[in-house]
Protein backbone atom coordinates (compact mmCIF):
# COMPACT_ATOMS: atom_id res chain seq x y z
CA UNK A 1 0.00 0.00 0.00
CA UNK A 2 1.24 3.28 -0.99
CA UNK A 3 1.75 4.91 2.71
CA UNK A 4 2.01 8.51 1.00
CA UNK A 5 -0.92 8.58 -1.17
CA UNK A 6 -3.20 6.99 1.05
CA UNK A 7 -2.23 9.63 3.98
CA UNK A 8 -3.23 12.64 1.85
CA UNK A 9 -6.39 10.31 0.96
CA UNK A 10 -7.19 10.42 4.43
CA UNK A 11 -5.76 13.88 5.37
CA UNK A 12 -8.21 15.62 2.90
CA UNK A 13 -11.19 13.61 4.18
CA UNK A 14 -9.97 14.92 7.83
CA UNK A 15 -9.23 18.27 6.59
CA UNK A 16 -13.05 18.44 5.11
CA UNK A 17 -14.47 17.93 8.17
CA UNK A 18 -11.87 20.68 10.41
CA UNK A 19 -12.93 23.07 7.27
CA UNK A 20 -16.41 22.84 7.95
CA UNK A 21 -15.84 23.43 11.52
CA UNK A 22 -13.25 26.24 10.92
CA UNK A 23 -15.91 28.02 8.87
CA UNK A 24 -18.17 28.49 12.05
CA UNK A 25 -15.35 29.96 13.89
CA UNK A 26 -14.28 32.18 11.02
CA UNK A 27 -17.30 33.61 10.03
CA UNK A 28 -18.22 34.78 14.24
CA UNK A 29 -14.57 36.14 14.11
CA UNK A 30 -15.16 38.06 11.09
CA UNK A 31 -18.59 39.66 12.00
CA UNK A 32 -17.56 39.96 15.79
CA UNK A 33 -14.07 39.26 16.60
CA UNK A 34 -14.96 36.79 19.33
CA UNK A 35 -13.11 33.80 19.27
CA UNK A 36 -16.30 31.08 19.92
CA UNK A 37 -14.73 28.77 22.06
CA UNK A 38 -18.46 27.39 22.65
CA UNK A 39 -18.16 26.12 18.72
CA UNK A 40 -16.90 23.12 19.31
CA UNK A 41 -19.97 22.13 21.52
CA UNK A 42 -22.36 22.87 19.08
CA UNK A 43 -20.30 20.34 16.79
CA UNK A 44 -20.73 18.20 19.70
CA UNK A 45 -24.46 18.71 19.91
CA UNK A 46 -25.12 18.28 16.14
CA UNK A 47 -23.10 15.07 16.30
CA UNK A 48 -25.26 13.53 19.66
CA UNK A 49 -28.44 14.28 18.36
CA UNK A 50 -28.12 13.12 14.90
CA UNK A 51 -27.09 10.02 16.42
CA UNK A 52 -29.43 9.66 18.68
CA UNK A 53 -32.04 10.64 15.95
CA UNK A 54 -30.29 7.98 13.73
CA UNK A 55 -30.61 5.41 15.44
CA UNK A 56 -34.67 5.81 16.71
CA UNK A 57 -35.55 6.18 13.30
CA UNK A 58 -33.49 3.62 11.81
CA UNK A 59 -34.97 1.09 15.18
CA UNK A 60 -38.29 2.08 13.96
CA UNK A 61 -37.52 1.07 10.38
CA UNK A 62 -37.41 4.29 8.49
CA UNK A 63 -35.54 4.06 5.28
CA UNK A 64 -31.82 4.75 5.75
CA UNK A 65 -31.66 7.59 3.51
CA UNK A 66 -34.79 9.22 4.78
CA UNK A 67 -33.41 8.46 8.36
CA UNK A 68 -29.96 10.35 7.42
CA UNK A 69 -31.73 13.63 6.40
CA UNK A 70 -34.39 13.63 9.14
CA UNK A 71 -31.34 12.92 11.64
CA UNK A 72 -29.05 15.68 9.62
CA UNK A 73 -32.51 18.05 9.78
CA UNK A 74 -32.94 17.56 13.81
CA UNK A 75 -29.40 18.42 14.43
CA UNK A 76 -29.63 21.19 12.20
CA UNK A 77 -32.23 22.75 14.10
CA UNK A 78 -31.17 22.18 17.44
CA UNK A 79 -27.71 23.69 16.50
CA UNK A 80 -29.02 26.75 14.84
CA UNK A 81 -31.40 27.33 18.06
CA UNK A 82 -28.55 26.60 20.37
CA UNK A 83 -25.81 28.96 18.53
CA UNK A 84 -28.40 31.61 17.71
CA UNK A 85 -29.45 31.48 21.73
CA UNK A 86 -25.84 31.80 23.33
CA UNK A 87 -25.95 34.75 21.03
CA UNK A 88 -28.41 36.55 22.14
CA UNK A 89 -28.00 35.78 26.01
CA UNK A 90 -24.13 35.31 26.44
CA UNK A 91 -22.57 37.71 23.83
CA UNK A 92 -25.11 40.10 22.44
CA UNK A 93 -25.07 41.92 25.81
CA UNK A 94 -21.25 42.22 26.03
CA UNK A 95 -21.02 43.39 22.68
CA UNK A 96 -19.47 47.00 23.98
CA UNK A 97 -17.40 45.13 26.61
CA UNK A 98 -13.98 45.01 26.69
CA UNK A 99 -12.80 42.40 24.68
CA UNK A 100 -12.06 39.72 27.26
CA UNK A 101 -15.11 39.46 28.69
CA UNK A 102 -16.60 37.83 25.88
CA UNK A 103 -13.96 35.56 25.34
CA UNK A 104 -14.38 34.20 28.89
CA UNK A 105 -17.94 33.80 28.68
CA UNK A 106 -17.46 31.94 25.41
CA UNK A 107 -15.53 29.22 27.67
CA UNK A 108 -18.10 29.54 29.89
CA UNK A 109 -20.90 29.14 27.54
CA UNK A 110 -18.43 25.72 26.16
CA UNK A 111 -18.45 24.54 29.66
CA UNK A 112 -22.28 25.03 30.20
CA UNK A 113 -23.00 22.59 27.20
CA UNK A 114 -20.30 20.35 27.74
CA UNK A 115 -22.75 19.68 30.94
CA UNK A 116 -25.75 20.05 29.95
CA UNK A 117 -25.06 17.28 26.81
CA UNK A 118 -23.35 14.95 29.95
CA UNK A 119 -26.55 15.25 31.62
CA UNK A 120 -28.76 14.90 28.83
CA UNK A 121 -26.76 11.68 27.18
CA UNK A 122 -24.22 10.56 29.99
CA UNK A 123 -20.73 10.13 29.91
CA UNK A 124 -21.09 6.52 26.90
CA UNK A 125 -19.80 6.86 24.23
CA UNK A 126 -22.56 6.65 21.29
CA UNK A 127 -22.24 4.50 18.78
CA UNK A 128 -23.35 5.79 15.15
CA UNK A 129 -26.04 3.23 13.60
CA UNK A 130 -23.93 0.99 11.43
CA UNK A 131 -26.64 2.56 8.36
CA UNK A 132 -24.00 2.10 4.96
CA UNK A 133 -23.02 -1.19 4.95
CA UNK A 134 -18.98 -0.50 4.46
CA UNK A 135 -17.70 -0.69 0.65
CA UNK A 136 -14.10 -0.01 0.31
CA UNK A 137 -12.14 0.98 -2.97
CA UNK A 138 -8.64 0.53 -4.07
CA UNK A 139 -7.17 3.56 -6.00
CA UNK A 140 -3.40 3.36 -6.87
CA UNK A 141 -2.61 1.62 -3.89
CA UNK A 142 -4.86 3.96 -1.45
CA UNK A 143 -7.98 3.08 -0.34
CA UNK A 144 -11.16 5.11 0.21
CA UNK A 145 -14.50 3.85 1.67
CA UNK A 146 -17.97 4.60 0.51
CA UNK A 147 -18.19 5.97 4.09
CA UNK A 148 -15.66 8.03 3.45
CA UNK A 149 -17.06 9.84 -0.15
CA UNK A 150 -20.23 10.43 1.00
CA UNK A 151 -18.61 12.44 3.78
CA UNK A 152 -16.36 14.47 1.46
CA UNK A 153 -18.86 15.04 -0.97
CA UNK A 154 -21.57 16.32 1.19
CA UNK A 155 -18.85 18.51 3.23
CA UNK A 156 -18.24 19.86 -0.12
CA UNK A 157 -21.45 20.44 -0.95
CA UNK A 158 -22.31 22.28 2.02
CA UNK A 159 -19.25 25.02 1.53
CA UNK A 160 -20.30 25.10 -1.82
CA UNK A 161 -23.44 26.31 -0.86
CA UNK A 162 -21.92 28.58 1.98
CA UNK A 163 -19.79 30.19 -0.50
CA UNK A 164 -22.63 30.91 -2.50
CA UNK A 165 -24.86 32.44 0.30
CA UNK A 166 -22.35 34.64 0.88
CA UNK A 167 -20.90 35.84 -2.27
CA UNK A 168 -24.14 35.98 -4.04
CA UNK A 169 -26.64 36.64 -1.74
CA UNK A 170 -28.41 39.90 0.35
CA UNK A 171 -28.07 38.21 3.47
CA UNK A 172 -24.32 37.52 2.32
CA UNK A 173 -23.40 40.34 0.82
CA UNK A 174 -25.20 42.09 4.23
CA UNK A 175 -22.62 39.73 6.31
CA UNK A 176 -19.92 40.83 4.35
CA UNK A 177 -20.72 44.70 4.90
CA UNK A 178 -21.63 44.47 8.50
CA UNK A 179 -17.96 42.48 9.18
CA UNK A 180 -16.10 45.11 7.23
CA UNK A 181 -18.30 48.39 8.99
CA UNK A 182 -20.83 47.82 11.22
CA UNK A 183 -22.05 51.05 11.17
CA UNK A 184 -22.01 52.06 8.23
CA UNK A 185 -24.02 48.35 7.60
CA UNK A 186 -26.48 50.35 9.88
CA UNK A 187 -26.95 53.39 7.71
CA UNK A 188 -27.35 51.31 4.93
CA UNK A 189 -30.70 49.88 6.87
CA UNK A 190 -29.27 46.64 7.74
CA UNK A 191 -30.46 45.40 11.35
CA UNK A 192 -27.01 44.40 12.45
CA UNK A 193 -28.17 42.22 15.35
CA UNK A 194 -30.60 40.23 13.20
CA UNK A 195 -27.40 39.87 10.44
CA UNK A 196 -25.36 38.91 13.23
CA UNK A 197 -27.88 36.14 14.48
CA UNK A 198 -28.22 35.07 10.70
CA UNK A 199 -24.15 34.12 11.33
CA UNK A 200 -24.09 32.46 14.44
CA UNK A 201 -27.25 30.14 12.44
CA UNK A 202 -25.32 29.74 9.50
CA UNK A 203 -22.69 28.83 11.32
CA UNK A 204 -24.07 26.79 13.76
CA UNK A 205 -25.95 24.55 11.16
CA UNK A 206 -22.56 24.19 9.24
CA UNK A 207 -21.26 22.76 12.42
CA UNK A 208 -24.30 20.08 12.72
CA UNK A 209 -23.40 18.69 9.52
CA UNK A 210 -19.81 18.55 10.71
CA UNK A 211 -21.38 16.61 13.66
CA UNK A 212 -23.05 14.28 11.73
CA UNK A 213 -20.00 13.24 9.37
CA UNK A 214 -17.79 13.49 11.58
CA UNK A 215 -19.67 11.22 13.87
CA UNK A 216 -20.10 8.88 11.37
CA UNK A 217 -16.14 9.37 10.18
CA UNK A 218 -15.13 7.84 14.03
CA UNK A 219 -18.45 5.85 14.07
CA UNK A 220 -18.84 7.11 17.78
CA UNK A 221 -20.39 10.36 19.46
CA UNK A 222 -19.42 11.79 23.21
CA UNK A 223 -20.33 15.14 25.32
CA UNK A 224 -16.89 15.57 25.70
CA UNK A 225 -15.63 15.55 21.55
CA UNK A 226 -16.09 19.40 21.05
CA UNK A 227 -13.38 20.21 22.82
CA UNK A 228 -10.28 19.63 21.10
CA UNK A 229 -11.80 19.26 17.73
CA UNK A 230 -13.20 22.87 18.46
CA UNK A 231 -9.53 23.65 19.25
CA UNK A 232 -8.04 21.70 16.10
CA UNK A 233 -11.05 23.47 13.77
CA UNK A 234 -10.03 27.03 15.19
CA UNK A 235 -6.22 26.86 14.73
CA UNK A 236 -6.73 25.61 11.32
CA UNK A 237 -8.98 28.98 11.05
CA UNK A 238 -6.13 30.78 12.28
CA UNK A 239 -3.55 29.00 9.75
CA UNK A 240 -5.43 29.88 6.84
CA UNK A 241 -5.90 33.56 8.02
CA UNK A 242 -8.78 34.24 10.97
CA UNK A 243 -12.24 35.83 9.48
CA UNK A 244 -11.14 34.63 5.82
CA UNK A 245 -13.74 32.51 4.39
CA UNK A 246 -11.21 30.87 1.81
CA UNK A 247 -8.59 30.44 4.48
CA UNK A 248 -10.68 28.50 6.45
CA UNK A 249 -11.16 25.90 3.78
CA UNK A 250 -7.20 25.74 2.85
CA UNK A 251 -6.53 25.71 6.48
CA UNK A 252 -9.09 23.05 7.28
CA UNK A 253 -7.48 20.71 4.40
CA UNK A 254 -3.69 21.31 5.46
CA UNK A 255 -4.37 20.88 8.89
CA UNK A 256 -6.17 17.29 8.12
CA UNK A 257 -3.19 16.83 5.38
CA UNK A 258 -0.74 17.80 8.07
CA UNK A 259 -2.17 15.59 10.87
CA UNK A 260 -2.63 12.78 8.54
CA UNK A 261 0.45 12.83 7.12
CA UNK A 262 2.53 13.40 10.98
CA UNK A 263 0.38 10.09 11.86
CA UNK A 264 2.03 7.92 9.01
CA UNK A 265 5.58 9.42 9.71
CA UNK A 266 5.84 10.48 12.87
CA UNK A 267 7.35 6.94 14.17
CA UNK A 268 9.71 7.28 11.28
CA UNK A 269 10.78 10.65 11.64
CA UNK A 270 11.35 10.10 15.67
CA UNK A 271 13.04 7.03 15.55
CA UNK A 272 10.05 5.04 16.86
CA UNK A 273 10.44 7.16 19.70
CA UNK A 274 6.96 9.40 19.00
CA UNK A 275 3.92 6.78 17.84
CA UNK A 276 0.98 8.02 16.02
CA UNK A 277 -1.29 8.76 18.36
CA UNK A 278 1.50 12.07 19.19
CA UNK A 279 -0.38 12.87 15.47
CA UNK A 280 -2.22 16.34 17.61
CA UNK A 281 1.14 18.17 18.32
CA UNK A 282 1.73 17.99 14.69
CA UNK A 283 -1.18 20.09 14.08
CA UNK A 284 -0.29 22.63 16.84
CA UNK A 285 3.58 22.95 16.47
CA UNK A 286 2.37 23.83 12.83
CA UNK A 287 0.44 26.45 13.85
CA UNK A 288 2.73 27.57 16.24
CA UNK A 289 5.54 27.88 12.99
CA UNK A 290 2.54 29.60 10.54
CA UNK A 291 1.84 31.99 13.43
CA UNK A 292 5.74 32.51 13.84
CA UNK A 293 6.03 33.66 10.30
CA UNK A 294 3.10 34.67 8.84
CA UNK A 295 0.67 36.02 12.07
CA UNK A 296 -2.24 36.85 9.80
CA UNK A 297 -2.27 33.60 8.64
CA UNK A 298 -1.63 32.20 5.22
CA UNK A 299 -4.98 33.68 3.69
CA UNK A 300 -5.00 36.17 6.10
CA UNK A 301 -4.85 40.46 5.58
CA UNK A 302 -2.39 42.91 7.56
CA UNK A 303 -4.51 43.43 10.45
CA UNK A 304 -3.82 47.15 9.39
CA UNK A 305 -6.00 46.58 6.50
CA UNK A 306 -9.27 45.68 8.48
CA UNK A 307 -11.55 48.74 8.26
CA UNK B 1 -43.61 71.55 8.70
CA UNK B 2 -39.79 70.85 8.72
CA UNK B 3 -38.67 67.51 7.31
CA UNK B 4 -36.34 67.26 10.20
CA UNK B 5 -36.76 69.30 13.72
CA UNK B 6 -34.33 69.06 17.03
CA UNK B 7 -35.22 70.18 20.16
CA UNK B 8 -32.31 70.85 23.19
CA UNK B 9 -30.60 67.79 21.69
CA UNK B 10 -27.80 66.66 23.70
CA UNK B 11 -25.18 64.35 23.32
CA UNK B 12 -22.72 62.94 25.51
CA UNK B 13 -19.60 60.24 25.83
CA UNK B 14 -19.32 59.24 29.52
CA UNK B 15 -18.72 62.31 31.40
CA UNK B 16 -17.76 64.39 28.23
CA UNK B 17 -20.90 66.74 26.68
CA UNK B 18 -19.97 66.92 23.35
CA UNK B 19 -23.02 68.61 22.20
CA UNK B 20 -25.19 70.90 25.25
CA UNK B 21 -28.86 71.31 23.66
CA UNK B 22 -29.17 72.52 19.99
CA UNK B 23 -32.72 73.79 18.32
CA UNK B 24 -32.26 72.80 14.45
CA UNK B 25 -34.10 71.88 11.48
CA UNK B 26 -34.25 71.96 7.73
CA UNK B 27 -37.31 72.29 5.55
CA UNK B 28 -38.14 70.12 2.81
CA UNK B 29 -35.73 70.54 -0.49
CA UNK B 30 -33.01 73.32 1.64
CA UNK B 31 -29.76 72.85 1.54
CA UNK B 32 -28.23 74.07 5.52
CA UNK B 33 -24.71 73.60 7.08
CA UNK B 34 -23.26 73.12 9.80
CA UNK B 35 -19.41 74.70 11.13
CA UNK B 36 -17.41 75.52 13.42
CA UNK B 37 -14.00 74.46 14.77
CA UNK B 38 -12.38 70.97 15.57
CA UNK B 39 -13.91 69.60 17.92
CA UNK B 40 -17.08 72.10 18.75
CA UNK B 41 -19.64 68.97 18.16
CA UNK B 42 -20.51 68.85 14.84
CA UNK B 43 -20.00 65.58 14.00
CA UNK B 44 -21.64 64.02 17.32
CA UNK B 45 -24.34 66.13 16.14
CA UNK B 46 -25.29 64.33 13.31
CA UNK B 47 -24.10 60.96 14.35
CA UNK B 48 -27.30 61.64 16.95
CA UNK B 49 -29.92 62.57 14.19
CA UNK B 50 -29.07 59.36 11.78
CA UNK B 51 -29.32 57.32 15.00
CA UNK B 52 -25.56 56.47 15.57
CA UNK B 53 -25.70 57.95 19.06
CA UNK B 54 -28.02 58.15 21.51
CA UNK B 55 -29.30 61.23 22.23
CA UNK B 56 -28.74 62.38 26.21
CA UNK B 57 -31.56 64.74 25.91
CA UNK B 58 -33.92 66.72 23.60
CA UNK B 59 -35.96 65.30 20.45
CA UNK B 60 -35.50 64.50 17.24
CA UNK B 61 -38.85 64.94 14.81
CA UNK B 62 -39.11 63.61 11.34
CA UNK B 63 -41.55 64.09 8.40
CA UNK B 64 -44.06 64.58 11.46
CA UNK B 65 -43.09 61.92 13.88
CA UNK B 66 -40.71 61.72 16.91
CA UNK B 67 -37.56 59.28 15.79
CA UNK B 68 -35.30 59.95 18.86
CA UNK B 69 -35.56 56.14 20.17
CA UNK B 70 -35.50 54.67 17.05
CA UNK B 71 -32.64 52.53 16.00
CA UNK B 72 -30.18 53.66 12.90
CA UNK B 73 -31.54 50.96 10.50
CA UNK B 74 -35.51 51.81 10.44
CA UNK B 75 -34.04 55.96 10.19
CA UNK B 76 -32.38 54.82 7.41
CA UNK B 77 -35.31 52.89 6.10
CA UNK B 78 -37.69 56.05 6.33
CA UNK B 79 -34.99 57.83 4.37
CA UNK B 80 -31.99 59.54 6.09
CA UNK B 81 -28.97 58.54 4.84
CA UNK B 82 -25.66 59.76 6.35
CA UNK B 83 -22.19 59.90 4.49
CA UNK B 84 -20.03 59.56 7.42
CA UNK B 85 -16.96 61.96 7.77
CA UNK B 86 -14.19 59.47 6.55
CA UNK B 87 -16.39 57.87 4.15
CA UNK B 88 -16.81 54.89 5.66
CA UNK B 89 -16.62 52.57 1.87
CA UNK B 90 -17.01 48.53 2.66
CA UNK B 91 -13.31 48.32 1.57
CA UNK B 92 -13.54 44.52 0.58
CA UNK B 93 -16.53 44.49 -1.38
CA UNK B 94 -16.65 46.26 -5.37
CA UNK B 95 -18.14 49.55 -6.05
CA UNK B 96 -21.27 47.79 -7.22
CA UNK B 97 -21.36 45.68 -4.29
CA UNK B 98 -21.05 49.13 -2.46
CA UNK B 99 -23.70 50.54 -4.39
CA UNK B 100 -25.89 47.78 -4.02
CA UNK B 101 -25.92 48.08 -0.39
CA UNK B 102 -26.53 51.31 -0.50
CA UNK B 103 -30.03 49.98 -2.08
CA UNK B 104 -30.09 47.04 0.47
CA UNK B 105 -33.67 47.59 1.67
CA UNK B 106 -35.15 48.46 -1.42
CA UNK B 107 -37.69 45.89 -3.17
CA UNK B 108 -37.77 47.67 -6.53
CA UNK B 109 -35.30 45.95 -8.48
CA UNK B 110 -36.39 48.49 -11.97
CA UNK B 111 -36.23 51.48 -9.39
CA UNK B 112 -32.64 50.49 -8.46
CA UNK B 113 -31.38 49.74 -11.81
CA UNK B 114 -32.45 53.15 -13.04
CA UNK B 115 -30.89 54.98 -9.74
CA UNK B 116 -27.95 52.79 -10.39
CA UNK B 117 -27.65 54.34 -13.95
CA UNK B 118 -28.56 57.58 -12.66
CA UNK B 119 -25.48 57.38 -9.83
CA UNK B 120 -22.78 56.20 -12.47
CA UNK B 121 -23.87 59.33 -14.74
CA UNK B 122 -23.00 61.41 -11.83
CA UNK B 123 -19.94 59.97 -11.29
CA UNK B 124 -18.78 58.38 -14.97
CA UNK B 125 -15.61 57.10 -12.71
CA UNK B 126 -17.46 54.86 -11.07
CA UNK B 127 -18.76 52.98 -13.59
CA UNK B 128 -14.95 52.36 -14.39
CA UNK B 129 -14.55 51.00 -11.41
CA UNK B 130 -17.09 49.29 -10.56
CA UNK B 131 -15.72 45.63 -10.50
CA UNK B 132 -12.80 47.22 -7.92
CA UNK B 133 -12.56 46.72 -4.57
CA UNK B 134 -14.14 50.25 -2.26
CA UNK B 135 -10.55 49.88 -0.61
CA UNK B 136 -8.40 50.40 -3.86
CA UNK B 137 -10.26 53.47 -4.97
CA UNK B 138 -8.41 57.03 -4.44
CA UNK B 139 -10.22 59.25 -1.56
CA UNK B 140 -12.07 61.25 -4.07
CA UNK B 141 -13.40 58.20 -5.85
CA UNK B 142 -14.03 56.50 -1.95
CA UNK B 143 -16.05 60.20 -1.05
CA UNK B 144 -17.75 60.27 -4.99
CA UNK B 145 -18.68 56.20 -4.00
CA UNK B 146 -20.11 56.91 -0.45
CA UNK B 147 -22.31 59.84 -1.57
CA UNK B 148 -23.44 57.25 -4.84
CA UNK B 149 -24.42 54.93 -2.08
CA UNK B 150 -26.00 57.19 0.30
CA UNK B 151 -28.14 58.00 -3.29
CA UNK B 152 -29.02 54.70 -3.74
CA UNK B 153 -31.47 54.50 -1.02
CA UNK B 154 -33.08 57.11 -2.86
CA UNK B 155 -33.04 59.03 0.62
CA UNK B 156 -35.55 62.07 1.30
CA UNK B 157 -32.85 63.68 4.06
CA UNK B 158 -29.17 63.60 3.10
CA UNK B 159 -26.39 63.98 5.78
CA UNK B 160 -22.80 64.64 4.93
CA UNK B 161 -20.01 64.96 7.16
CA UNK B 162 -17.35 66.82 6.00
CA UNK B 163 -17.40 66.00 2.40
CA UNK B 164 -13.95 67.59 1.37
CA UNK B 165 -11.98 65.51 4.23
CA UNK B 166 -8.67 64.96 3.00
CA UNK B 167 -9.28 65.69 -0.53
CA UNK B 168 -6.83 67.55 -3.08
CA UNK B 169 -8.82 70.82 -4.46
CA UNK B 170 -9.82 69.51 -8.11
CA UNK B 171 -11.14 66.54 -5.98
CA UNK B 172 -13.18 68.72 -3.88
CA UNK B 173 -14.64 70.99 -6.95
CA UNK B 174 -15.18 67.84 -8.48
CA UNK B 175 -17.41 66.68 -5.10
CA UNK B 176 -18.79 70.06 -4.47
CA UNK B 177 -19.77 70.45 -7.57
CA UNK B 178 -22.38 67.30 -7.47
CA UNK B 179 -23.76 68.55 -4.15
CA UNK B 180 -24.96 71.21 -5.71
CA UNK B 181 -26.45 69.24 -8.92
CA UNK B 182 -27.96 66.77 -6.18
CA UNK B 183 -29.19 70.10 -4.53
CA UNK B 184 -30.59 71.60 -7.51
CA UNK B 185 -32.61 68.35 -8.17
CA UNK B 186 -34.49 68.72 -4.82
CA UNK B 187 -32.32 66.78 -2.83
CA UNK B 188 -32.55 68.19 1.40
CA UNK B 189 -29.54 68.44 2.36
CA UNK B 190 -27.59 68.72 5.64
CA UNK B 191 -23.80 69.81 5.12
CA UNK B 192 -21.06 69.85 7.85
CA UNK B 193 -18.08 70.74 6.61
CA UNK B 194 -14.32 72.81 8.09
CA UNK B 195 -14.20 74.46 4.87
CA UNK B 196 -16.61 77.25 5.57
CA UNK B 197 -16.67 79.36 2.87
CA UNK B 198 -17.44 76.29 0.59
CA UNK B 199 -20.23 75.21 3.29
CA UNK B 200 -21.90 78.86 3.00
CA UNK B 201 -21.51 78.85 -0.17
CA UNK B 202 -23.40 75.71 -1.33
CA UNK B 203 -26.33 76.25 1.27
CA UNK B 204 -29.03 78.65 1.51
CA UNK B 205 -28.98 78.43 5.86
CA UNK B 206 -26.26 78.17 8.73
CA UNK B 207 -25.83 77.17 11.96
CA UNK B 208 -22.59 78.04 13.97
CA UNK B 209 -21.33 75.31 16.30
CA UNK B 210 -19.21 76.56 19.32
CA UNK B 211 -18.38 73.85 22.01
CA UNK B 212 -21.44 72.13 21.91
CA UNK B 213 -23.89 74.82 21.22
CA UNK B 214 -24.96 77.34 18.51
CA UNK B 215 -23.56 80.50 18.50
CA UNK B 216 -24.83 81.81 15.08
CA UNK B 217 -27.88 80.85 12.61
CA UNK B 218 -28.92 82.96 9.58
CA UNK B 219 -28.92 82.88 5.83
CA UNK B 220 -25.77 81.31 4.21
CA UNK B 221 -24.99 84.83 2.57
CA UNK B 222 -25.71 86.60 5.94
CA UNK B 223 -23.14 84.59 7.54
CA UNK B 224 -21.05 84.81 5.03
CA UNK B 225 -20.86 88.89 5.39
CA UNK B 226 -20.81 88.36 9.27
CA UNK B 227 -17.59 89.88 10.87
CA UNK B 228 -18.07 87.59 13.75
CA UNK B 229 -17.79 84.79 11.44
CA UNK B 230 -15.47 86.12 8.89
CA UNK B 231 -13.30 86.67 12.09
CA UNK B 232 -13.22 83.22 13.41
CA UNK B 233 -14.26 80.94 10.13
CA UNK B 234 -13.28 82.80 7.30
CA UNK B 235 -9.63 83.93 7.74
CA UNK B 236 -10.79 87.44 7.38
N1 LIG C 1 -15.96 58.64 20.87
C1 LIG C 1 -15.73 59.73 21.63
N2 LIG C 1 -15.41 59.60 22.92
C2 LIG C 1 -15.17 60.69 23.69
N3 LIG C 1 -15.24 61.94 23.25
C3 LIG C 1 -15.54 62.13 21.97
C4 LIG C 1 -15.80 61.04 21.09
N4 LIG C 1 -16.08 61.54 19.87
C5 LIG C 1 -16.00 62.90 19.99
N5 LIG C 1 -15.68 63.25 21.24
C6 LIG C 1 -15.51 64.60 21.75
O1 LIG C 1 -16.70 65.32 21.51
C7 LIG C 1 -16.41 66.63 21.07
C8 LIG C 1 -17.09 66.89 19.74
O2 LIG C 1 -16.53 66.03 18.76
P1 LIG C 1 -17.07 65.97 17.28
O3 LIG C 1 -16.41 64.86 16.60
O4 LIG C 1 -18.55 65.99 17.31
O5 LIG C 1 -16.54 67.36 16.72
P2 LIG C 1 -16.53 67.93 15.25
O6 LIG C 1 -17.15 69.28 15.33
O7 LIG C 1 -17.12 66.99 14.29
O8 LIG C 1 -14.98 68.09 14.99
P3 LIG C 1 -14.12 67.90 13.64
O9 LIG C 1 -14.29 69.13 12.85
O10 LIG C 1 -12.72 67.76 14.14
O11 LIG C 1 -14.61 66.70 12.95
C9 LIG C 1 -14.89 66.74 21.01
O12 LIG C 1 -14.45 67.36 22.18
C10 LIG C 1 -14.43 65.31 20.98
O13 LIG C 1 -13.19 65.17 21.62
MG1 LIG D 1 -16.35 65.94 12.67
Amino acid sequence: MDVLLQQLVNGLILGSLYALVALGYTMVYGILELINFAHGEIVMLGALVSVTVLGVLVAAGVPVPLALLLALAAAVLVCMATGVLVERIAYRPLRNAPRLAPLITAIGVSIVLQNLAMILWGRQYLSFPPVLAPQVYAWHGASVSNVQLLIVAVAALTMGTLLLLVQRTRLGRAMRATAQNREVAGLMGVDVNRVIAATFAVGSALAAVAGLLIASYYGIAHYNMGFLLGLKAFSAAVLGGIGNIPGALLGGLLLGVIESLGAGYIGDLTGGFLGSHYQDIFAFFILILVLIFRPSGLLGERVADRA
Amino acid sequence: MSLIEVEGLAVHYGGIRAVKGIDLRVEEGEVVCLIGANGAGKTSSMRALAGLLPAAAGTIRYAGTDITALPVHLRARRGISMVPEGRGVFPRLTVAENLRMGAYFRTDSAGIAADLERVYGLFPRLRERRAQTGGTLSGGEQQMLAIARALMSRPRLLLLDEPSMGLAPLAVQTIFETIRLIAAQGMTLLLIEQNARLALESSSRGYVLEGGRIVHQDDSTALLASPKVRAAYLGA
